[in-house]
């Protein structure tokens, strides 16, 4: 009796340091933040505040900019998933093929992937304004090299590829994994078998590296659904506030324009989102297992 | 038939691919190329020349940024956080961790389930209220406050790291066999001794992994130290950058070479354990 008391006690010693800190750094604003979404709080004290019921809910979605800005960030994810995962996947093609200096490629494609957003963004703040220019004037090519930033649809892609250009090199990271975890006999096996590169890689590749894949989509989904660093140090939302993403759109709700509390709804929303994808990411995952 | 046009193949087509790898690098690398050259050109042969070497090596950009950003104070703000935020994420989770995979209660399901859980709630969805509240943790007559000092952000750190780390190291545990531990607690060693002096060493693997992704994590974030930190004496990296960019975008090559000043600690740190990196990456993902 005496030593099990004991036991769990020094059960608890383990485990109650990182439960503390956890539960004020999460769990504890959390539901603050759920409850105060209900409410007219204003940032400071939550004394004297009352309950709105949905209020700040209808009025995000009477928010013309919290719309646009939702539906600018899924057209966002929606591009990241398809070029980052193409490229991924041929990067991971590419470094795992039997060629010289694969160990070099491999090393260099993830380099964009260690540098902060926020940097990334700086880098090519310079290339989209500074260097594009450049290029048109003496090219004469000012249709295609001008400042992208100051075009609202140019600005939307200078996000994309700034984002794919980081990305792609830790999706190949995922797809390597994938295709390394394929056996050489069954290769072989097909070779002798007479199967062309083609038809080895619909039929047994592909298949094969289906787990990485749905990683892979989910992981570069909810990144992109996420992005704020290079949103805010390449474009800042613009021009025009045209390039705000929905992380943005929260931030700017909540201190510029000081909507503590409709902020805080937008917020609970996009978890909301969150969520309900990575639950369909889990039930495929699982229902995939199960087939196999 | 089949033959000729496999053997063509395999001498043909690797030469190409090298090339295709080449060329994909270059592109990779082709922004810190813009970014380096441009950090030592003049202000015309920025304009001028966006794209050429620089006309010679002048470091005075370098000079400027460095005492602009205040780089090195940033630099030593950004270690100082993140090897403490680091080293006690690892302490705390592995031995949560630990506990949680030893212990057979129902408790220790519910608590390993809600650290789980909660790894989807995005920091943006609680940054709100958590300023808030960690602005109520304030002792003025000692000084204690959460909100503009280094012990603030690094709880903070650990909060959020935390739950993956234990998530990484409760799979890793899981798998590892009780005898050793047995036959330690036979010879009288308390759990804390049988832990850091057995079962400790034996997690390395996942150990690296979850210090990388954290140090890397912690290195680059920029949101939550802007939220936090208030002193311009306690700017980390990412925010001395953009600070620096805020005030001096017009100066293009000070701009690029504080920005390769900023980069440059990560480069270093990635040709040293790039294959680390890379492995603490893959088990981070796949999980």
């Amino acid at each position: 009796m005496n030593k099990k008391v004991k036991g769990k006690i020094t059960t608890a010693l383990f485990v109650i340091p990182s439960l503390f800190v956890f539960i004020n750094v999460v769990i504890i604003p959390f539901i603050m933040g759920t409850v105060y979404s209900f409410t007219n709080w204003d940032g400071f004290a939550f004394k004297g505040s009352s309950f709105v019921g949905f209020k700040n809910y209808s009025d995000s979605f009477g928010d013309g900019k919290f719309l646009s800005s939702f539906w600018l960030t899924t057209k966002y994810t929606i591009a990241m998933i398809i070029l980052v995962n193409i490229i991924g996947l041929s990067l991971a093609i590419l470094v795992t093929s039997k060629i010289k200096y694969k160990n070099f490629f491999r090393g260099v494609y993830f380099v964009p992937n260690l540098i902060g957003g926020l940097v990334l963004g700086f880098i090519w703040q310079f290339i989209f304004t500074k260097l594009f220019q450049s290029i048109g004037e003496m090219t004469h090519t000012s249709k295609i090299f001008f400042n992208w930033l100051n075009d609202p649809t140019m600005a939307f892609w200078a996000l994309v590829i700034v984002g794919v250009w980081q990305m792609s090199g830790y999706v190949m990271i995922i797809y390597i994994a994938s295709i390394q975890s394929i056996s050489e006999e069954v290769l072989e096996a097909a070779d002798i078998d007479g199967a062309n590169k083609w038809s080895i890689f619909k039929n047994i590749t592909l298949p094969l590296i289906a787990p990485g894949f749905t990683i892979s989509l989910f992981i570069t989904l909810s990144n992109a659904f996420k992005q704020y660093d290079t949103n805010l140090s390449l474009t800042n939302g613009g021009p025009y506030g045209k390039t705000e993403l929905i992380t943005m759109n929260i931030f700017q709700t909540a201190f510029s324009s000081n909507k503590y509390a409709q902020a805080q709804a937008k917020a609970i929303m996009f978890f909301l989102v969150i969520m309900v994808i990575t639950i369909i990411q889990i039930y495929i995952t699982k229902k995939r297992e199960v087939e196999m | 038939m089949n033959e000729k046009v496999k053997g063509k193949g395999k001498s043909k087509s690797p030469k190409i691919i090298v090339i295709l790898g080449f060329i994909v690098a270059a592109i990779t690398l082709f922004p810190m190329y813009i970014m380096v050259v441009n950090s030592f050109k003049g202000r015309e042969q920025i304009f001028t020349d966006t794209l050429g070497l620089p006309k010679s090596l002048d470091f005075s950009y370098y000079l400027a940024a460095i005492n602009k950003m205040n780089f090195f104070q940033a630099l030593f703000n950004s270690l100082t956080v993140t090897i403490i935020s680091t080293v006690i994420i690892v302490v705390l989770s592995s031995m949560t961790a630990w506990a949680l995979v030893r212990s057979s209660s129902k408790i220790a399901d519910i608590i390993l389930m809600i650290f789980i859980v909660t790894m989807l709630i995005p920091f943006q969805s609680v940054m709100i209220p958590l300023m808030q509240y960690m602005n109520s943790w304030d002792i003025s007559s000692i000084n204690f406050s959460m909100i503009n000092t280094f012990y603030g952000l690094i709880f903070m750190n650990v909060g959020f790291g935390s739950s993956l780390a234990i998530f990484l190291y409760h799979g890793f545990i899981k798998g590892v066999p009780r005898s050793l531990e047995e036959a330690a607690m036979i010879d009288g060693c308390n759990k804390f001794q049988i832990f850091w002096k057995i079962v400790f060493p034996t997690l390395k693997p996942v150990t690296a992994t979850v210090a990388i992704l954290n140090v890397i994590g912690i290195w680059n974030d920029y949101l939550l130290p802007s939220l936090v930190l208030r002193d311009p004496n306690l700017r980390t990296i990412p925010l001395a950058t953009f600070y620096f960019f805020g005030e001096f975008t017009i100066q293009w090559n000070m701009a690029m070479a504080g920005l390769v000043l900023t980069i440059l600690p990560v480069i270093i740190f990635y040709l040293f354990s790039q294959k680390y990196i890379i492995k603490g990456f893959m088990a981070g993902a796949i999980k």
